[in-house]
Protein backbone atom coordinates (compact mmCIF):
# COMPACT_ATOMS: atom_id res chain seq x y z
CA UNK A 1 0.00 0.00 0.00
CA UNK A 2 1.49 3.55 -1.05
CA UNK A 3 -1.03 5.64 -0.17
CA UNK A 4 -3.97 5.82 2.37
CA UNK A 5 -6.19 6.56 -0.93
CA UNK A 6 -4.96 3.41 -2.61
CA UNK A 7 -7.08 1.33 0.09
CA UNK A 8 -10.41 -0.10 -0.50
CA UNK A 9 -13.55 1.78 1.47
CA UNK A 10 -13.62 -1.46 3.71
CA UNK A 11 -10.05 -1.70 4.05
CA UNK A 12 -10.25 1.65 5.40
CA UNK A 13 -12.90 1.03 7.91
CA UNK A 14 -11.08 -1.20 9.31
CA UNK A 15 -7.76 1.17 9.96
CA UNK A 16 -10.99 3.40 10.93
CA UNK A 17 -11.97 0.69 13.67
CA UNK A 18 -8.71 0.26 15.04
CA UNK A 19 -7.85 3.85 15.59
CA UNK A 20 -4.89 3.53 12.97
CA UNK A 21 -5.85 6.21 11.00
CA UNK A 22 -8.50 9.02 11.54
CA UNK A 23 -11.89 10.20 9.31
CA UNK A 24 -9.74 13.44 8.95
CA UNK A 25 -6.35 11.99 7.70
CA UNK A 26 -8.23 9.86 5.23
CA UNK A 27 -10.66 12.91 4.14
CA UNK A 28 -7.13 15.42 3.73
CA UNK A 29 -5.91 12.05 1.53
CA UNK A 30 -8.44 12.63 -0.62
CA UNK A 31 -8.20 16.34 -1.22
CA UNK A 32 -4.67 16.46 -1.26
CA UNK A 33 -5.39 13.36 -4.18
CA UNK A 34 -8.12 15.75 -5.70
CA UNK A 35 -5.52 18.97 -5.72
CA UNK A 36 -2.62 16.34 -7.33
CA UNK A 37 -4.76 14.76 -10.23
CA UNK A 38 -8.05 16.72 -10.77
CA UNK A 39 -6.45 19.25 -12.71
CA UNK A 40 -5.79 16.67 -15.38
CA UNK A 41 -8.92 14.09 -14.56
CA UNK A 42 -11.60 16.97 -14.30
CA UNK A 43 -13.53 14.52 -12.35
CA UNK A 44 -15.56 17.16 -10.17
CA UNK A 45 -17.57 20.07 -10.70
CA UNK A 46 -17.43 21.31 -6.93
CA UNK A 47 -15.13 20.29 -4.04
CA UNK A 48 -16.73 20.87 -0.29
CA UNK A 49 -13.66 21.27 1.74
CA UNK A 50 -15.17 22.51 5.02
CA UNK A 51 -18.34 20.50 5.01
CA UNK A 52 -16.12 17.40 4.00
CA UNK A 53 -13.40 18.09 6.83
CA UNK A 54 -16.30 19.01 9.48
CA UNK A 55 -18.27 15.87 8.72
CA UNK A 56 -14.50 14.05 8.92
CA UNK A 57 -14.38 15.88 12.34
CA UNK A 58 -17.63 14.62 13.96
CA UNK A 59 -16.91 11.13 12.87
CA UNK A 60 -13.38 11.02 14.73
CA UNK A 61 -15.22 12.49 17.77
CA UNK A 62 -17.88 9.83 17.42
CA UNK A 63 -15.13 6.77 17.10
CA UNK A 64 -13.51 8.36 20.46
CA UNK A 65 -16.70 7.87 22.27
CA UNK A 66 -17.27 4.59 20.86
CA UNK A 67 -20.26 5.42 18.77
CA UNK A 68 -19.66 5.33 15.12
CA UNK A 69 -22.95 5.48 13.05
CA UNK A 70 -22.37 2.64 10.90
CA UNK A 71 -19.59 -0.08 9.21
CA UNK A 72 -18.47 2.83 6.96
CA UNK A 73 -18.84 6.02 8.93
CA UNK A 74 -15.93 8.37 8.37
CA UNK A 75 -15.21 7.24 4.85
CA UNK A 76 -14.83 9.95 2.19
CA UNK A 77 -17.49 9.38 -0.81
CA UNK A 78 -18.15 11.53 -3.56
CA UNK A 79 -21.88 11.98 -5.21
CA UNK A 80 -22.83 13.18 -8.92
CA UNK A 81 -24.19 15.94 -8.82
CA UNK A 82 -27.77 14.98 -9.85
CA UNK A 83 -28.48 14.40 -6.32
CA UNK A 84 -29.36 17.39 -4.28
CA UNK A 85 -27.49 18.49 -1.44
CA UNK A 86 -28.63 21.10 1.21
CA UNK A 87 -26.68 24.14 0.88
CA UNK A 88 -24.68 22.86 -1.53
CA UNK A 89 -24.76 24.05 -5.12
CA UNK A 90 -26.13 21.20 -7.84
CA UNK A 91 -26.51 22.09 -11.38
CA UNK A 92 -26.77 18.55 -13.16
CA UNK A 93 -24.05 19.68 -15.18
CA UNK A 94 -26.70 21.93 -16.84
CA UNK A 95 -26.52 26.42 -17.45
CA UNK A 96 -29.84 25.94 -16.44
CA UNK A 97 -29.48 24.93 -13.06
CA UNK A 98 -25.99 27.39 -12.20
CA UNK A 99 -26.24 29.18 -9.09
CA UNK A 100 -29.38 26.91 -7.54
CA UNK A 101 -28.73 25.63 -3.94
CA UNK A 102 -31.07 23.15 -2.89
CA UNK A 103 -33.14 23.55 0.39
CA UNK A 104 -33.00 19.86 1.18
CA UNK A 105 -30.73 16.62 0.90
CA UNK A 106 -31.88 13.72 -1.53
CA UNK A 107 -32.98 10.98 0.55
CA UNK A 108 -29.70 9.09 -0.05
CA UNK A 109 -27.63 12.13 0.86
CA UNK A 110 -29.44 12.13 4.04
CA UNK A 111 -29.13 8.84 4.26
CA UNK A 112 -24.95 8.76 3.86
CA UNK A 113 -24.80 11.78 6.52
CA UNK A 114 -26.65 9.34 8.68
CA UNK A 115 -24.40 6.87 8.76
CA UNK A 116 -21.62 9.36 9.18
CA UNK A 117 -19.58 9.08 5.53
CA UNK A 118 -17.96 12.75 4.71
CA UNK A 119 -19.27 14.46 1.28
CA UNK A 120 -16.19 14.94 -0.60
CA UNK A 121 -18.12 17.19 -3.62
CA UNK A 122 -20.82 17.00 -6.19
CA UNK A 123 -18.89 14.87 -9.40
CA UNK A 124 -19.29 15.67 -13.21
CA UNK A 125 -21.88 13.50 -15.66
CA UNK A 126 -23.66 14.63 -18.66
CA UNK A 127 -25.81 17.24 -18.85
CA UNK A 128 -29.08 15.69 -16.70
CA UNK A 129 -27.59 12.77 -17.19
CA UNK A 130 -28.24 12.36 -20.61
CA UNK A 131 -24.86 11.24 -22.83
CA UNK A 132 -22.62 8.56 -22.63
CA UNK A 133 -18.98 10.17 -22.49
CA UNK A 134 -19.89 13.04 -20.04
CA UNK A 135 -19.18 14.94 -22.96
CA UNK A 136 -22.72 16.81 -22.98
CA UNK A 137 -21.73 18.15 -19.39
CA UNK A 138 -22.66 22.28 -19.98
CA UNK A 139 -18.86 23.05 -18.15
CA UNK A 140 -16.25 20.75 -19.18
CA UNK A 141 -15.77 17.15 -20.03
CA UNK A 142 -14.52 14.61 -17.51
CA UNK A 143 -11.01 12.56 -18.87
CA UNK A 144 -10.49 9.00 -18.01
CA UNK A 145 -7.66 8.25 -15.54
CA UNK A 146 -6.39 5.27 -17.54
CA UNK A 147 -6.19 7.15 -20.75
CA UNK A 148 -6.61 11.37 -20.45
CA UNK A 149 -7.30 11.34 -24.62
CA UNK A 150 -10.08 9.08 -23.97
CA UNK A 151 -13.90 9.25 -22.42
CA UNK A 152 -14.80 8.02 -18.95
CA UNK A 153 -18.57 6.67 -20.10
CA UNK A 154 -21.14 8.32 -18.88
CA UNK A 155 -23.44 9.69 -17.39
CA UNK A 156 -21.83 9.34 -14.32
CA UNK A 157 -18.45 9.69 -15.78
CA UNK A 158 -16.96 12.36 -12.94
CA UNK A 159 -18.00 9.87 -10.42
CA UNK A 160 -16.16 6.34 -12.02
CA UNK A 161 -13.14 8.69 -12.52
CA UNK A 162 -13.29 10.09 -9.24
CA UNK A 163 -13.15 6.66 -7.57
CA UNK A 164 -11.07 4.97 -10.42
CA UNK A 165 -8.65 8.12 -9.97
CA UNK A 166 -8.81 7.18 -6.27
CA UNK A 167 -9.49 10.52 -5.73
CA UNK A 168 -12.63 9.40 -3.87
CA UNK A 169 -13.03 5.98 -1.98
CA UNK A 170 -16.51 5.55 -3.42
CA UNK A 171 -19.54 7.93 -4.87
CA UNK A 172 -23.20 7.64 -6.09
CA UNK A 173 -24.46 7.36 -9.91
CA UNK A 174 -27.68 7.16 -11.32
CA UNK A 175 -28.33 4.63 -13.83
CA UNK A 176 -31.06 5.24 -16.46
CA UNK A 177 -30.14 3.33 -19.60
CA UNK A 178 -26.43 2.28 -18.08
CA UNK A 179 -25.46 5.14 -16.24
CA UNK A 180 -23.70 3.33 -13.93
CA UNK A 181 -22.34 0.50 -15.29
CA UNK A 182 -20.98 1.70 -18.37
CA UNK A 183 -18.71 4.30 -17.18
CA UNK A 184 -17.60 1.98 -14.38
CA UNK A 185 -16.85 -0.72 -17.16
CA UNK A 186 -15.29 1.85 -18.99
CA UNK A 187 -13.05 2.75 -15.90
CA UNK A 188 -12.01 -0.43 -14.19
CA UNK A 189 -14.62 0.36 -11.20
CA UNK A 190 -17.34 -1.55 -9.76
CA UNK A 191 -21.02 -0.29 -10.62
CA UNK A 192 -24.37 -1.58 -9.57
CA UNK A 193 -27.88 -0.18 -10.51
CA UNK A 194 -30.11 -1.66 -7.91
CA UNK A 195 -33.63 -2.97 -8.86
CA UNK A 196 -36.05 -0.25 -9.68
CA UNK A 197 -37.57 1.23 -6.56
CA UNK A 198 -35.01 -0.38 -4.39
CA UNK A 199 -33.03 2.96 -3.82
CA UNK A 200 -35.31 6.19 -3.37
CA UNK A 201 -35.19 8.33 -6.10
CA UNK A 202 -36.27 11.42 -4.11
CA UNK A 203 -34.50 14.68 -4.51
CA UNK A 204 -32.58 12.80 -7.23
CA UNK A 205 -32.83 15.28 -10.30
CA UNK A 206 -35.66 13.04 -12.55
CA UNK A 207 -34.68 12.47 -16.14
CA UNK A 208 -36.46 9.64 -16.78
CA UNK A 209 -38.99 8.81 -13.74
CA UNK A 210 -39.44 4.96 -14.84
CA UNK A 211 -36.26 3.88 -15.67
CA UNK A 212 -33.78 5.89 -13.66
CA UNK A 213 -32.45 4.51 -10.55
CA UNK A 214 -29.44 5.44 -8.02
CA UNK A 215 -26.78 2.89 -7.03
CA UNK A 216 -22.84 2.75 -5.74
CA UNK A 217 -19.76 2.99 -7.51
CA UNK A 218 -16.57 1.62 -5.94
CA UNK A 219 -13.37 0.01 -6.78
CA UNK A 220 -13.77 -3.81 -5.30
CA UNK A 221 -17.39 -5.85 -4.83
CA UNK A 222 -17.23 -5.63 -1.19
CA UNK A 223 -17.40 -1.86 -1.35
CA UNK A 224 -19.74 -1.58 -3.85
CA UNK A 225 -22.11 -4.26 -1.20
CA UNK A 226 -21.09 -1.93 1.73
CA UNK A 227 -22.45 1.39 -0.08
CA UNK A 228 -26.06 -0.47 -1.45
CA UNK A 229 -26.87 -1.61 1.86
CA UNK A 230 -26.46 2.04 3.43
CA UNK A 231 -28.85 3.65 0.82
CA UNK A 232 -31.41 0.37 -0.20
CA UNK A 233 -34.27 1.86 2.09
CA UNK A 234 -38.36 1.86 1.95
CA UNK A 235 -38.66 5.59 1.28
CA UNK A 236 -41.93 7.01 2.12
CA UNK A 237 -41.40 10.57 0.09
CA UNK A 238 -41.00 8.41 -3.25
CA UNK A 239 -44.52 6.46 -4.43
CA UNK A 240 -41.87 4.10 -6.26
CA UNK A 241 -39.81 2.64 -3.36
CA UNK A 242 -40.21 -0.52 -3.03
CA UNK A 243 -41.86 -1.80 0.40
CA UNK A 244 -38.93 -4.40 0.91
CA UNK A 245 -36.44 -5.03 3.68
CA UNK A 246 -32.57 -3.65 3.10
CA UNK A 247 -30.72 -6.73 2.24
CA UNK A 248 -27.72 -8.42 3.66
CA UNK A 249 -25.68 -8.22 0.39
CA UNK A 250 -22.27 -8.72 2.43
CA UNK A 251 -22.61 -12.09 4.77
CA UNK A 252 -22.68 -14.62 1.70
CA UNK A 253 -20.56 -12.03 -0.28
CA UNK A 254 -17.57 -15.01 -0.29
CA UNK A 255 -20.05 -17.99 -1.07
CA UNK A 256 -18.69 -18.41 -4.85
CA UNK A 257 -20.85 -19.59 -7.83
CA UNK A 258 -20.86 -23.55 -7.40
CA UNK A 259 -24.11 -24.74 -8.49
CA UNK A 260 -25.29 -21.16 -10.07
CA UNK A 261 -26.91 -21.44 -13.82
CA UNK A 262 -25.78 -18.21 -16.21
CA UNK A 263 -27.22 -17.67 -18.64
CA UNK A 264 -25.40 -16.27 -21.77
CA UNK A 265 -27.40 -14.22 -24.19
CA UNK A 266 -26.69 -14.84 -27.86
CA UNK A 267 -27.96 -11.40 -28.97
CA UNK A 268 -25.61 -9.72 -26.47
CA UNK A 269 -22.80 -11.44 -27.78
CA UNK A 270 -23.40 -10.21 -31.60
CA UNK A 271 -21.50 -7.78 -34.65
CA UNK A 272 -20.36 -4.55 -33.91
CA UNK A 273 -18.75 -5.87 -30.47
CA UNK A 274 -14.79 -5.00 -30.31
CA UNK A 275 -12.73 -8.24 -30.52
CA UNK A 276 -11.32 -7.83 -27.63
CA UNK A 277 -13.80 -7.18 -25.57
CA UNK A 278 -15.80 -10.42 -26.92
CA UNK A 279 -12.23 -12.35 -26.66
CA UNK A 280 -12.11 -11.39 -22.38
CA UNK A 281 -15.49 -11.77 -22.16
CA UNK A 282 -15.07 -15.34 -23.52
CA UNK A 283 -12.21 -15.95 -21.28
CA UNK A 284 -14.43 -14.35 -18.18
CA UNK A 285 -17.04 -17.08 -19.42
CA UNK A 286 -14.45 -19.92 -19.06
CA UNK A 287 -13.24 -18.75 -15.80
CA UNK A 288 -17.32 -18.61 -14.26
CA UNK A 289 -17.43 -22.15 -15.56
CA UNK A 290 -13.75 -23.10 -13.71
CA UNK A 291 -15.35 -21.60 -10.36
CA UNK A 292 -18.25 -23.63 -10.45
CA UNK A 293 -21.27 -22.31 -12.54
CA UNK A 294 -23.26 -23.74 -15.58
CA UNK A 295 -23.45 -21.63 -18.44
CA UNK A 296 -26.17 -21.76 -19.85
CA UNK A 297 -27.15 -20.53 -23.65
CA UNK A 298 -30.04 -18.58 -23.89
CA UNK A 299 -32.09 -15.90 -26.20
CA UNK A 300 -33.86 -12.86 -25.31
CA UNK A 301 -35.19 -12.43 -28.67
CA UNK A 302 -35.91 -8.84 -28.41
CA UNK A 303 -33.44 -7.13 -27.75
CA UNK A 304 -32.56 -5.59 -30.61
CA UNK A 305 -35.58 -3.27 -29.77
CA UNK A 306 -34.60 -2.18 -27.11
CA UNK A 307 -32.59 0.57 -28.44
CA UNK A 308 -35.41 2.43 -29.78
CA UNK A 309 -37.59 1.55 -27.02
CA UNK A 310 -35.39 2.68 -24.83
CA UNK A 311 -35.02 6.27 -27.16
CA UNK A 312 -38.17 6.80 -27.15
CA UNK A 313 -39.73 6.42 -24.06
CA UNK A 314 -36.47 7.84 -21.87
CA UNK A 315 -36.93 11.14 -24.29
CA UNK A 316 -40.87 11.19 -23.78
CA UNK A 317 -40.19 10.86 -20.01
CA UNK A 318 -38.08 13.63 -20.09
CA UNK A 319 -39.60 16.09 -21.96
CA UNK A 320 -42.24 16.14 -19.26
CA UNK A 321 -39.67 16.14 -16.73
CA UNK A 322 -37.76 18.72 -18.26
CA UNK A 323 -40.80 21.01 -18.54
CA UNK A 324 -40.31 22.48 -14.43
CA UNK A 325 -37.12 24.33 -16.13
CA UNK A 326 -38.91 27.31 -16.99
CA UNK A 327 -36.93 30.20 -15.33
CA UNK A 328 -39.60 31.01 -12.64
CA UNK A 329 -38.79 29.21 -9.66
CA UNK A 330 -35.05 28.90 -9.50
CA UNK A 331 -32.10 28.41 -12.11
CA UNK A 332 -31.40 30.80 -14.83
CA UNK A 333 -33.42 33.07 -16.60
CA UNK A 334 -33.24 34.86 -19.44
CA UNK A 335 -32.90 38.53 -19.85
CA UNK A 336 -34.85 40.50 -21.78
CA UNK A 337 -37.30 38.34 -22.93
CA UNK A 338 -40.38 40.21 -23.68
CA UNK A 339 -43.15 38.54 -22.38
CA UNK A 340 -43.73 35.13 -20.58
CA UNK A 341 -43.84 32.54 -23.78
CA UNK A 342 -40.62 34.54 -24.44
CA UNK A 343 -39.14 33.83 -21.08
CA UNK A 344 -40.11 30.48 -21.19
CA UNK A 345 -38.66 29.57 -24.62
CA UNK A 346 -35.62 31.66 -24.20
CA UNK A 347 -34.45 30.66 -20.69
CA UNK A 348 -34.62 27.21 -22.26
CA UNK A 349 -33.36 27.55 -25.46
CA UNK A 350 -29.96 29.48 -23.88
CA UNK A 351 -30.21 27.36 -20.64
CA UNK A 352 -30.22 23.49 -22.29
CA UNK A 353 -26.92 22.01 -23.90
CA UNK A 354 -27.31 20.46 -27.71
CA UNK A 355 -28.37 16.74 -26.45
CA UNK A 356 -31.19 17.70 -24.11
CA UNK A 357 -32.69 19.83 -26.67
CA UNK A 358 -32.66 16.89 -28.81
CA UNK A 359 -34.37 14.48 -26.48
CA UNK A 360 -36.88 17.24 -25.61
CA UNK A 361 -37.81 17.38 -29.17
CA UNK A 362 -37.94 13.91 -29.90
CA UNK A 363 -39.56 13.03 -26.15
CA UNK A 364 -42.31 16.21 -27.19
CA UNK A 365 -42.76 14.67 -30.99
CA UNK A 366 -43.18 11.05 -29.47
CA UNK A 367 -45.94 12.17 -27.41
CA UNK A 368 -47.44 14.72 -29.69
CA UNK A 369 -50.92 14.62 -31.32
CA UNK A 370 -51.15 12.11 -33.52
CA UNK A 371 -47.67 10.39 -33.45
CA UNK A 372 -48.39 8.91 -29.88
CA UNK A 373 -49.90 6.13 -30.80
CA UNK A 374 -47.27 5.36 -33.02
CA UNK A 375 -44.70 5.86 -31.18
CA UNK A 376 -45.20 6.52 -27.30
CA UNK A 377 -47.60 3.73 -26.81
CA UNK A 378 -46.19 1.52 -29.56
CA UNK A 379 -42.67 1.43 -27.66
CA UNK A 380 -44.59 0.83 -24.13
CA UNK A 381 -45.95 -2.39 -25.79
CA UNK A 382 -42.80 -3.07 -27.05
CA UNK A 383 -40.94 -2.72 -23.66
CA UNK A 384 -43.47 -5.63 -22.19
CA UNK A 385 -41.81 -7.94 -24.39
CA UNK A 386 -38.45 -7.14 -23.68
CA UNK A 387 -39.82 -7.78 -19.94
CA UNK A 388 -41.01 -11.28 -21.03
CA UNK A 389 -37.85 -12.03 -22.72
CA UNK A 390 -36.53 -11.53 -18.95
CA UNK A 391 -38.97 -13.20 -17.39
CA UNK A 392 -39.03 -16.14 -19.33
CA UNK A 393 -35.01 -16.55 -19.08
CA UNK A 394 -35.13 -16.09 -15.26
CA UNK A 395 -37.10 -19.29 -15.07
CA UNK A 396 -33.83 -21.00 -16.68
CA UNK A 397 -31.15 -19.39 -15.09
CA UNK A 398 -29.71 -17.22 -11.65
CA UNK A 399 -28.17 -14.46 -13.32
CA UNK A 400 -27.04 -13.21 -17.01
CA UNK A 401 -23.72 -12.56 -18.21
CA UNK A 402 -22.80 -10.59 -20.88
CA UNK A 403 -20.33 -7.42 -21.61
CA UNK A 404 -20.99 -4.37 -20.15
CA UNK A 405 -19.95 -2.12 -23.00
CA UNK A 406 -19.49 -3.30 -26.49
CA UNK A 407 -16.35 -1.14 -27.04
CA UNK A 408 -13.77 0.10 -24.58
CA UNK A 409 -13.28 3.81 -23.74
CA UNK A 410 -13.24 6.06 -26.88
CA UNK A 411 -11.19 8.97 -27.63
CA UNK A 412 -12.70 12.38 -26.45
CA UNK A 413 -14.74 13.85 -29.32
CA UNK A 414 -14.79 10.46 -31.39
CA UNK A 415 -19.09 10.46 -31.24
CA UNK A 416 -20.15 13.64 -30.02
CA UNK A 417 -21.70 14.81 -33.78
CA UNK A 418 -22.91 11.48 -34.31
CA UNK A 419 -26.01 10.46 -31.70
CA UNK A 420 -26.70 7.36 -32.84
CA UNK A 421 -23.28 6.42 -32.66
CA UNK A 422 -23.09 7.38 -29.40
CA UNK A 423 -26.54 5.62 -28.46
CA UNK A 424 -25.37 2.53 -29.50
CA UNK A 425 -23.06 2.19 -26.38
CA UNK A 426 -25.81 1.79 -24.07
CA UNK A 427 -26.93 -1.53 -26.59
CA UNK A 428 -26.41 -4.21 -23.69
CA UNK A 429 -27.16 -1.51 -20.80
CA UNK A 430 -30.39 -0.39 -21.56
CA UNK A 431 -33.01 -3.39 -22.06
CA UNK A 432 -32.13 -4.11 -17.55
CA UNK A 433 -33.44 -0.72 -17.17
CA UNK A 434 -36.64 -1.14 -19.42
CA UNK A 435 -37.21 -4.53 -17.19
CA UNK A 436 -36.35 -2.42 -13.74
CA UNK A 437 -33.75 -5.40 -13.24
CA UNK A 438 -30.36 -5.22 -11.06
CA UNK A 439 -27.51 -4.84 -12.97
CA UNK A 440 -23.89 -4.80 -12.06
CA UNK A 441 -20.33 -3.69 -14.02
CA UNK A 442 -17.78 -5.86 -12.97
CA UNK A 443 -13.75 -5.03 -14.25
CA UNK A 444 -12.94 -8.43 -16.26
CA UNK A 445 -9.72 -7.39 -18.30
CA UNK A 446 -7.75 -4.83 -19.77
CA UNK A 447 -7.08 -4.47 -23.93
CA UNK A 448 -3.72 -4.58 -25.13
CA UNK A 449 -3.47 -0.63 -25.07
CA UNK A 450 -4.26 -0.62 -21.28
CA UNK A 451 -7.94 0.50 -21.31
CA UNK A 452 -10.21 -1.58 -18.88
CA UNK A 453 -13.02 -3.81 -19.80
CA UNK A 454 -16.12 -4.77 -17.61
CA UNK A 455 -18.39 -7.51 -17.56
CA UNK A 456 -22.15 -7.51 -17.04
CA UNK A 457 -24.06 -9.19 -14.23
CA UNK A 458 -28.44 -9.15 -14.69
CA UNK A 459 -30.63 -10.50 -11.97
CA UNK A 460 -33.84 -11.32 -11.14
CA UNK A 461 -35.89 -8.16 -9.50
CA UNK A 462 -34.51 -7.71 -5.73
CA UNK A 463 -31.61 -10.14 -6.16
CA UNK A 464 -28.55 -7.85 -5.89
CA UNK A 465 -26.95 -9.83 -3.46
CA UNK A 466 -26.93 -12.79 -5.76
CA UNK A 467 -25.13 -10.72 -8.50
CA UNK A 468 -22.59 -8.91 -5.73
CA UNK A 469 -21.87 -12.71 -4.54
CA UNK A 470 -20.92 -13.49 -9.00
CA UNK A 471 -18.94 -10.41 -9.14
CA UNK A 472 -16.91 -11.33 -6.19
CA UNK A 473 -16.34 -14.74 -6.82
CA UNK A 474 -14.74 -13.25 -10.09
CA UNK A 475 -12.93 -10.73 -8.22
CA UNK A 476 -11.70 -12.95 -6.06
CA UNK A 477 -9.56 -14.67 -9.08
CA UNK A 478 -7.52 -11.16 -9.95
CA UNK A 479 -6.04 -7.98 -9.38
CA UNK A 480 -7.58 -5.44 -11.15
CA UNK A 481 -9.38 -3.71 -8.49
CA UNK A 482 -5.36 -3.54 -7.06
CA UNK A 483 -4.28 -1.97 -10.55
CA UNK A 484 -3.88 2.23 -9.90
CA UNK A 485 -4.90 3.64 -13.34
CA UNK A 486 -1.47 5.62 -14.24
CA UNK A 487 -2.74 9.42 -13.63
CA UNK B 1 -39.00 9.83 -41.70
CA UNK B 2 -38.02 13.44 -42.45
CA UNK B 3 -38.97 16.38 -40.43
CA UNK B 4 -39.63 19.10 -42.52
CA UNK B 5 -38.29 22.39 -40.70
CA UNK B 6 -41.97 23.46 -40.64
CA UNK B 7 -42.49 20.61 -38.36
CA UNK B 8 -38.79 20.91 -36.52
CA UNK B 9 -40.52 24.48 -35.37
CA UNK B 10 -43.62 23.37 -34.85
CA UNK B 11 -42.40 20.87 -31.96
CA UNK B 12 -40.16 23.72 -30.77
CA UNK B 13 -43.18 25.63 -30.03
CA UNK B 14 -44.37 22.72 -27.73
CA UNK B 15 -41.42 21.81 -26.33
CA UNK B 16 -41.20 25.91 -25.26
CA UNK B 17 -37.55 25.97 -26.93
CA UNK B 18 -36.26 29.12 -29.19
CA UNK B 19 -34.04 27.54 -31.69
CA UNK B 20 -31.86 29.24 -33.86
CA UNK B 21 -31.96 28.52 -37.31
CA UNK B 22 -28.84 26.61 -37.49
CA UNK B 23 -30.43 24.22 -34.58
CA UNK B 24 -33.41 23.93 -36.88
CA UNK B 25 -31.44 22.42 -39.67
CA UNK B 26 -29.53 20.40 -37.54
CA UNK B 27 -32.25 18.81 -35.16
CA UNK B 28 -34.24 18.64 -39.03
CA UNK B 29 -31.61 15.89 -40.03
CA UNK B 30 -30.48 14.48 -36.44
CA UNK B 31 -34.61 13.76 -35.67
CA UNK B 32 -35.09 11.89 -38.87
CA UNK B 33 -32.24 9.92 -38.45
CA UNK B 34 -33.38 8.74 -34.94
CA UNK B 35 -37.05 8.59 -35.99
CA UNK B 36 -35.59 5.98 -39.25
CA UNK B 37 -33.94 4.31 -36.77
CA UNK B 38 -37.20 3.55 -34.25
CA UNK B 39 -38.87 2.84 -37.16
CA UNK B 40 -37.78 -0.95 -36.47
CA UNK B 41 -40.17 -1.05 -34.15
CA UNK B 42 -42.79 -0.86 -36.74
CA UNK B 43 -42.05 -4.52 -37.31
CA UNK B 44 -43.23 -5.95 -34.38
CA UNK B 45 -46.93 -7.45 -33.67
CA UNK B 46 -48.07 -5.70 -31.12
CA UNK B 47 -52.16 -6.08 -31.74
CA UNK B 48 -52.03 -8.31 -28.53
CA UNK B 49 -49.62 -6.85 -26.05
CA UNK B 50 -50.70 -4.51 -23.28
CA UNK B 51 -48.36 -1.46 -22.84
CA UNK B 52 -45.72 -1.20 -19.81
CA UNK B 53 -45.77 2.21 -18.33
CA UNK B 54 -43.85 1.29 -15.44
CA UNK B 55 -41.64 -1.54 -14.39
CA UNK B 56 -42.62 -2.31 -11.19
CA UNK B 57 -46.62 -1.83 -12.36
CA UNK B 58 -47.13 -0.69 -8.22
CA UNK B 59 -50.57 0.69 -8.12
CA UNK B 60 -51.36 4.65 -6.58
CA UNK B 61 -50.28 4.28 -3.17
CA UNK B 62 -52.25 6.89 -0.71
CA UNK B 63 -51.54 8.48 2.59
CA UNK B 64 -53.06 9.95 5.25
CA UNK B 65 -54.57 13.36 4.52
CA UNK B 66 -52.48 14.85 7.62
CA UNK B 67 -50.81 18.38 8.21
CA UNK B 68 -46.79 18.24 8.05
CA UNK B 69 -44.10 20.60 8.11
CA UNK B 70 -43.22 21.70 4.79
CA UNK B 71 -40.35 24.17 3.37
CA UNK B 72 -40.60 27.61 4.65
CA UNK B 73 -41.95 30.36 2.35
CA UNK B 74 -38.46 32.06 2.34
CA UNK B 75 -36.56 28.82 1.47
CA UNK B 76 -39.01 28.29 -1.34
CA UNK B 77 -38.13 31.63 -2.77
CA UNK B 78 -34.70 31.50 -2.22
CA UNK B 79 -33.39 30.37 -5.66
CA UNK B 80 -36.20 32.53 -7.48
CA UNK B 81 -34.19 34.62 -10.41
CA UNK B 82 -36.70 36.99 -9.53
CA UNK B 83 -39.39 37.73 -6.53
CA UNK B 84 -41.84 40.30 -5.12
CA UNK B 85 -42.25 40.10 -1.28
CA UNK B 86 -43.31 36.12 -0.86
CA UNK B 87 -43.90 35.23 -4.49
CA UNK B 88 -42.27 34.58 -7.81
CA UNK B 89 -42.05 37.94 -10.13
CA UNK B 90 -43.13 36.99 -13.66
CA UNK B 91 -43.79 39.37 -16.40
CA UNK B 92 -47.11 40.73 -17.30
CA UNK B 93 -49.83 38.73 -18.89
CA UNK B 94 -52.18 41.02 -18.65
CA UNK B 95 -52.80 44.72 -19.58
Amino acid sequence: MSSLTDLSMLELAAKLASREVSSVEATQASLQRIAQVDPKVRAFLRVDEPGALKSAEASDARRKAGSPLSALDGVPVGLKDIFLTEGVETTCASRVLEGFVPPYDATVVRLLKEAGLPLVGKLNMDEFAMGSSNESSAYFPTHNPWDLTRTPGGSSGGSAAAVAAREVFGALGTDTGGSIRQPAALTNTVGLKPTYGRVSRYGVIAFASSLDQPGPMARTVGDTAALFQLIARHDPLDSTSADVETPDCLTGLEDGVRGLKLGVPREYFAEGMDPEVAGTLRASLEELEKLGATLVDVSLPHTKYALATYYLLASSEASSNLARYDGIRYGQRAKDARGLKELYTQTRGQGFGAEVKRRIMLGTYALSAGYYDAYYLRAQKVRTLIREDFTKVFQQVDAIVSPTSPVPAFKLGAKVDDPLSMYLMDVYTLPCNLAGLPGLSVPCGFTQAGLPIGMQLLGRPFDEARLLRIARAFEREHDFFRRAAPV
Amino acid sequence: MALTLEQVRHVATLSRLSLTPQEEERYATQLSAVLDAVAELEALDISQVEPTSHATLASSLLREDVLRPSLPPEAGLANAPAKVGTAFAVPKILE
